[in-house]
């Protein structure tokens, strides 16, 4: 069971950004309700996914090539340094940013809109505390972190964007085809003091 | 601070905002056209049910003299819903109350006492100047970005005016919008259209050649505004200019669907130096460019010169003076304030190409003075300006000041103050409250009004 512990945080963690209306399944239903289209909603999960996968990518790469030269404790100080980092940015100015995206967007941008949500979010960052573990684990002797941690780098971001994409194609469904957007006026509670309370505590946590 | 939802008065759509609850409160921009007590915001109640119906019940006063109040506007609204740029947990709290002559903005609190509003923050205008590079501050509207001023000149009062955004949450001023200008150098108005990542701003002129009144020669010359300018609303850059031709002088006030699907929305031009008339354009999305078309000449109406003022005696014709319109939720009703006739017209617009006029009052008005059931005075002054409709399409408020030092030309007699209401037909037609006229306090004069929880120029869409 405890085995299985980390690969469901990962999964919970997907379904977490997944249900938040800011990380795609909104914007999916907006690009179909504005271009009369259900195809439009499909198409849309697809860049919404890819980008949010890519920043998570991205995010563990640096931690893995860290792995490379940090011993695990020092690893875990400057992650969950990080984490706090980020929590108190997002909680001061996590409202203030350019919108480089628009409702006229096509696949790319809105491809390119999710890796920058992803990332404002600091998505990546809460996968760090689950992933390291799993690496070290995954290979007890230092030299082997390498071969490692790439296949599981590799299937955290598969397990993590396969829940986050079925989680944001069932809710943008039901919302387009049934719920309706009226949903958002009470509905759209403040994920994000979740988030910013999960990813100050996480860092404490890596810290301490 | 951030809250658990979202504020109750944000909807994803126009369609869902016009079954919005009544309004029980107005605010209203008043200013001292002698410039000697402080302008304020008055509370007006709008209630019928209320003991207090159609009087002022609170006011707040700003801190200087001689701000000229003129437009504000909400620090967060339905845009707030957008699933591109979601700030959502956010209150409708915070009026943002710009002085059209000081600059000075002021932000006020209207809770936790919707009918005593307080002053929360001053921004002087040398901040205004030093972090956005604009003076003269007009309209507010919120949007994507946080929250939007525009200002009709450069901190010397010359060209260009243009957009500056504040930080909706500390308003801050954080700077210039303009990316690339192009050709534009003239401001008035300016609004969006969610739906197709565009902005639309409008002309009048620069501030030394208005704050002294009209200037006749720059006027007939046809040196004011006369130009809409479009724009990508994200990357903030010039995309094309729409000329209206020498005849037309003043493109002010841009009503753009609220259907963010749909790409049309209504402009007016306050005199055609031809015959005196106003005309109602629509600008609408032809192929990849955008286009406009006239779609109504309010004619002027002839008078005699003796009850001309002197600006018009030579005319012998009181011109229209389309100084405001405004568009209902569903998109369905033009309402166009003629300042000079005295004529509030209601259009049904329903097919933007197609308008039909299926509703009149007069009210005041250069040479008719028509009064109100509710009037003391039977000859009323001033006419149907600034106009606001409620979300559910069913009042309409306006007030009859248009600019302190403009007034005088048309009114030498000097205005004063009213505000009035009209209820509006289920398929049309108008007809004014009769218990509803707030006879404005000497020494002040009311411009524009907003109403509580939001208005039909106060919050735009990104759902259809």
């Amino acid at each position: 069971m405890t085995e299985m512990t980390p690969w469901l945080v990962l999964a919970g963690l997907g379904a977490f950004h997944g249900v938040n209306p800011a990380m795609g399944w909104l914007f999916a239903v907006a690009l179909g309700l504005n271009r009369n289209s259900r195809r439009v909603v499909w198409l849309s999960l697809f860049p919404i996914a890819a980008g949010h996968a890519v920043s998570i990518a991205a995010v563990l790469a640096v931690v893995v090539a860290l792995g490379l030269v940090l011993e695990p404790h020092s690893l875990n100080l400057a992650a969950g340094t990080v984490l706090l980092g980020w929590a108190a940015y997002y909680a001061l100015y996590g409202h203030r940013h350019r919108v480089r995206v628009g409702m006229r967007t096509g696949m790319v941008g809105l491809g390119a809109w999710s890796f920058l949500m992803a990332t404002g979010h600091g998505a990546g960052l809460m996968l760090v505390p689950v992933v390291i573990p799993l690496c070290l684990t995954a290979s007890p002797a230092s030299e082997l972190f390498t071969a490692n941690a790439l296949p599981v780098s590799l299937a955290a971001v598969a397990v993590h964007m396969g829940t986050m994409l079925a989680v944001t194609a069932v809710i943008a469904i039901a919302v387009y085809e049934w719920v309706g957007v009226a949903l958002l006026r009470r509905g759209w509670i403040n994920l994000d003091l979740i988030w910013i309370a999960a990813l100050a505590a996480t860092g404490l946590v890596l810290v301490s | 601070m951030a809250t658990w939802q979202p504020d109750p008065s944000f909807y994803p759509s126009p369609r869902m905002a016009a079954k919005a609850p009544a309004e029980n409160l107005a605010y209203v921009a008043a200013f001292d056209p002698e410039r000697r007590k402080p302008d304020a915001i008055a509370v007006v109640d709008v209630d019928p049910k209320s003991a207090t119906y159609s009087r002022i019940v609170g006011q707040v006063d700003m801190p200087n003299v001689g701000d000229e109040l003129h437009h504000f506007g909400w620090n967060a609204c339905s845009s707030c819903l957008c699933p591109n740029a979601p700030h959502p947990h956010m209150e409708r709290r915070y009026l943002v109350v710009p002085g059209l002559r000081s600059s000075r903005l002021h932000i006020i609190d209207t809770k936790p006492d919707p009918r005593n509003p307080q002053i929360v923050r001053v921004i002087e205008p040398e901040e205004v100047a030093e972090k956005a590079g604009y003076s003269r501050l007009h309209t507010i509207h919120c949007g994507p970005e946080g929250i939007y001023v525009n200002a009709l000149g450069n901190p010397e009062g010359k060209r260009p005016g243009g957009i500056f955004l504040l930080d909706p949450v500390s308003f801050d001023v954080l700077g210039k919008w303009e990316i690339d200008r192009g050709s534009q150098e003239l401001a008035y108005d300016f609004w969006w259209h969610l739906g197709h990542d565009t902005m639309v701003t409008s002309e009048w002129g620069t501030p030394d050649t208005f704050e002294e009144g009209l200037v006749p020669e720059i006027l007939l010359g046809s040196k004011y505004g006369r130009r809409l300018h479009f724009w990508d609303l994200h990357t903030r850059k010039h995309l094309q200019e729409i000329d209206f031709g020498e005849e037309y002088q003043l493109v002010f006030e841009l009503r753009p669907a609220h259907d963010p699907t749909k790409a049309y929305g209504f402009v007016g031009c306050v005199i055609s130096l031809k015959d005196l008339s106003a005309s109602i354009w629509t600008w609408y999305r032809d192929g990849d460019r955008w286009a406009v078309r006239k779609i109504i000449d309010i004619p002027a109406e002839p008078a005699d010169a003796d009850d001309l003022p002197p600006m018009l005696k030579g005319f012998g014709a009181v011109p229209p003076l389309v100084t405001d319109i405004d568009l209902s939720m569903d998109d369905r009703f033009l309402y166009v304030s003629c300042w000079g006739t005295g004529d509030m017209l209601q259009y049904d617009v329903s097919d933007p190409m197609n308008p039909r006029l299926v509703g009149k009052v007069r009210i005041g008005g250069i040479v008719s003075r028509a009064t109100h059931p509710k009037a003391v005075n039977g000859a009323l002054n001033g006419g149907p300006q600034m106009v606001e409709i409620s979300r559910d399409g069913r009042r309409v408020y306006f007030t009859n000041s248009l600019y302190g030092a403009i007034d005088p030309q048309f009114y030498p007699d000097g205005i004063d103050g009213w505000m009035v209401k009209l209820d509006v037909g289920e398929n049309g037609g108008i007809a004014f409250d009769e218990n509803f006229f707030v006879d404005w306090p000497k020494g002040h004069r009311p411009h524009q009004v907003r109403l509580e929880g939001g208005d039909c120029s106060s919050d735009s869409y990104c759902y259809p």
